[in-house]
């Protein structure tokens, strides 16, 4: 086994992130591994249940980790518990949770007021590889990613009323706590870039919210009042 | 008329000859079981050689409960339900009774009515006999009279004369016809009297028959579920990997010649396959989501409402988390509700309101929406839904006049 420090590449040079998965079906992990080394990455640990995957990550200390929620022996929330220990013990860690089901309450607990590193998505979405390597290299480098359905159910369950926002402006809050950029956020609504600034600027006056400067103060921000996620 | 029908009819015999039946079986089983009683509470102290007898005296009783039943059921058709299976307990060995019967309030009511049965019955039979007895002599007092060759019989000292003696007939005419009615009368207040005393209480009765309805509308809600969920299976996911299959096989086909071709076909494919997982997903979330195992009514409400397409607004305020039957049944209506509301209602707005109201205490589940109404409460859907709430003793409301609102309330016992 390398040691961290040996097998990080040089700073600076991330195209092949240091990855280490969880996942017990053996199907879906061979899978996984496979797509991260078609795409340049290195897969450190894939590991079939959660304390053999935190004893991996303890070792090899991997940029991100992709991790399931549901594994043995219980079958219910073993990933995400999992999940918690990594961002605690190892804060530089990503952590990107994989379910076959999204749900807003796990998404808070997981995120509990620190949307760095951190993502969540549903496992349909590694079927759009492009878009799944792009949340992964996201949460990599301390951003987030929230997936859409997660992000509905927090506008559905919002503890304010979103009726004073333009239905533009709602799209834009969606994308926004997904974890984009204003870029990323353009090139989805197929707008300007101004035009993505104009709306953030209206929806963050609006919501009386303090406007950040950088995207995951935005997205903690925007948490924050749909859900009351403290920090 | 009756009333002189009520002289004939077996009904009433039956009825008398009742009475006395129950004279001589109370006064046997007297003899029985105030000795039985009496021996065994004296044999207590001296190493408990007094509980089989009162084994032995209580197993009397309880023959005695059984055969009075069915002595009911034959002479007056009165039928006294039996305590539902398995809810006595019984004896060791045949004669040691079990210590939770002795504290059972059934056993001593079973003691209570075997050592009232006796005098009970004496006193009915006797006021029986005696209303038949005063009647039958009032009306034939004018014949006594007219085969009398003193010319009269003597009351009390004075001669009764004849118009009299036709008086006196009259009443004894009303008399007879008063008799059926007593003994009868006598025979209904001992059914009661027996009813109350070896029946289990009303509300148990009714409490068993609305249980073994409620058992079957839950397992036919059950089974109609099953059936749902293999529809959806069969014409969702499984329909969507056979296109799949079929799309990555002529992609196959085409790559060695058509490679612009395979690749739409393989577009397709991938598209077919994510839908049928969000179609996979969609079902379970129909049914029973995880969440809903892990953290609770509330969590598992937002993927609910997030995946309606009228806005839901979600209000949950409850303490405790009630028992995982209760949670699931919740859950459940509130998805088909909402479904209702997707397919029927044309709501702008739909509501969800769940309350908790203690612990032992019950959960309310309200859904409304400001749609047409009419929702028929009869329809497979709701009916089915009523019978799942039923399963564990809740009740199900539904209020949707034509034009609307809409409201479907559910209270969960919890």
């Amino acid at each position: 086994m390398l040691t961290p420090q040996e097998s990080r590449p040089p700073g600076g040079l991330r195209n092949g992130l240091r990855i280490a998965i969880a996942e017990d079906s053996v199907l879906l992990r061979e899978g996984l591994t496979r797509l991260l080394a078609e795409a340049g990455h290195v897969v450190v640990a894939a590991e079939a249940d959660a304390e053999a995957f935190l004893r991996a990550v303890a070792s090899c200390t991997p940029d991100v980790c992709v991790v399931d929620v549901r594994m043995p022996p219980t079958f219910t929330d073993e990933g995400l518990r999992a999940a918690l220990v990594i961002r605690d013990r190892w804060p530089e860690v990503g952590v990107l949770v994989l379910s076959q089901w999204v749900e807003e309450q796990y998404a808070t607990e997981l995120i509990s007021g620190r949307p760095h590193g951190v993502g969540y998505l549903l496992k349909d979405r590694v079927a759009d590889v492009a878009e799944f390597l792009d949340a992964l290299r996201r949460v990599a480098d301390g951003g987030s990613a929230l997936d859409p359905e997660v992000v509905a159910q927090l506008l559905a369950r919002s503890r304010h009323p979103l009726s004073v926002l333009t239905r533009r402006e709602r799209e834009v809050l969606a994308l926004m706590a997904e974890g984009r950029s204003n870029s990323a956020i353009a090139e989805t609504l197929v707008v300007s870039g101004g035009a993505v600034g104009k709306h953030i600027n209206s929806i963050f006056s609006k919501l009386g919210l303090a406007a950040g400067e950088h995207d995951h103060r935005r997205v903690l921000a925007v948490l924050r009042y749909l859900n009351g996620v403290t920090s | 008329m009756y009333l002189v029908r009520d002289l004939v009819s077996p009904r009433t015999w039956l009825a008398f000859i009742h009475h006395f039946i129950g004279v001589a079986l109370g006064a046997a089983v007297l003899w029985i079981v105030v000795p039985g009683m009496l021996a065994g509470a004296m044999g207590m102290p001296i190493a408990m050689i007094g509980m089989p007898i009162i084994g032995a005296t209580l197993r009397l009783t309880d023959w005695f409960a059984r055969t009075e039943r069915a002595r009911f059921a034959v002479t007056l058709g009165e039928r006294i339900p039996a305590w539902p299976a398995g809810s006595r307990s019984g004896y060791r060995m045949r004669l040691l009774p079990r210590l939770a019967k002795l504290s059972e309030r059934a056993t001593w009511r079973e003691v209570l009515y075997a050592l009232s049965r006796g005098p009970l019955s004496a006193a009915a039979a006797f006021v029986c006999l005696g209303v038949w007895a005063v009647a039958l002599v009032l009306v034939t007092l004018p014949l006594y009279n007219w085969s009398l060759p003193g010319g009269g019989a003597h009351l009390d000292g004075r001669t009764l004369h004849e118009s009299k003696a036709v008086l006196v007939s009259l009443a004894g005419l009303l008399v007879l016809l008063a008799a059926p009615q007593v003994t009868r009368g006598l025979a209904a207040a001992d059914a009661a009297f027996a009813r109350r005393l070896l029946g289990p209480p009303g509300g148990l009765a009714a409490r068993v028959a609305e249980l073994e309805l409620s058992r079957e509308r839950v397992v036919d809600a059950a089974e109609a579920e099953r059936k749902r969920i293999e529809r959806d299976l069969h014409d969702g996911a499984q329909q969507r990997l056979v296109a799949l299959a079929m799309e990555l096989g002529r992609a196959k086909a085409k790559f060695a010649d058509d490679v612009d071709a395979a690749r739409d076909l393989v577009d397709q494919a991938h598209a077919q396959a994510k839908a049928a997982l969000t179609e996979l997903r969609d079902l379970v979330r129909g049914v029973h989501p995880p969440v809903l195992t892990d953290r609770g009514l509330d969590a598992a409400l937002s993927g609910l409402a997030a995946r309606s397409p009228v806005p839901v607004d979600v209000h949950v305020d409850m303490q405790v988390r009630p028992k995982p039957a209760v949670e699931a049944v919740a859950y459940f209506v509130v998805a088909e509700a909402l479904t209702n509301v997707a397919k029927h209602s044309r709501a702008s707005q739909a509501k969800v309101v769940v309350e908790g109201h203690g612990f032992p205490g019950a959960l309310t589940v309200v859904i409304s929406d400001d749609g047409v109404g009419g929702a028929d409460a009869r329809g497979p859907g709701l009916a089915g839904l009523a019978d799942r709430v039923s399963g564990v003793d809740g009740q199900l409301t539904v209020e949707s006049p034509r034009g609307g609102p809409t409201i479907i309330a559910a209270e969960l016992p919890c």
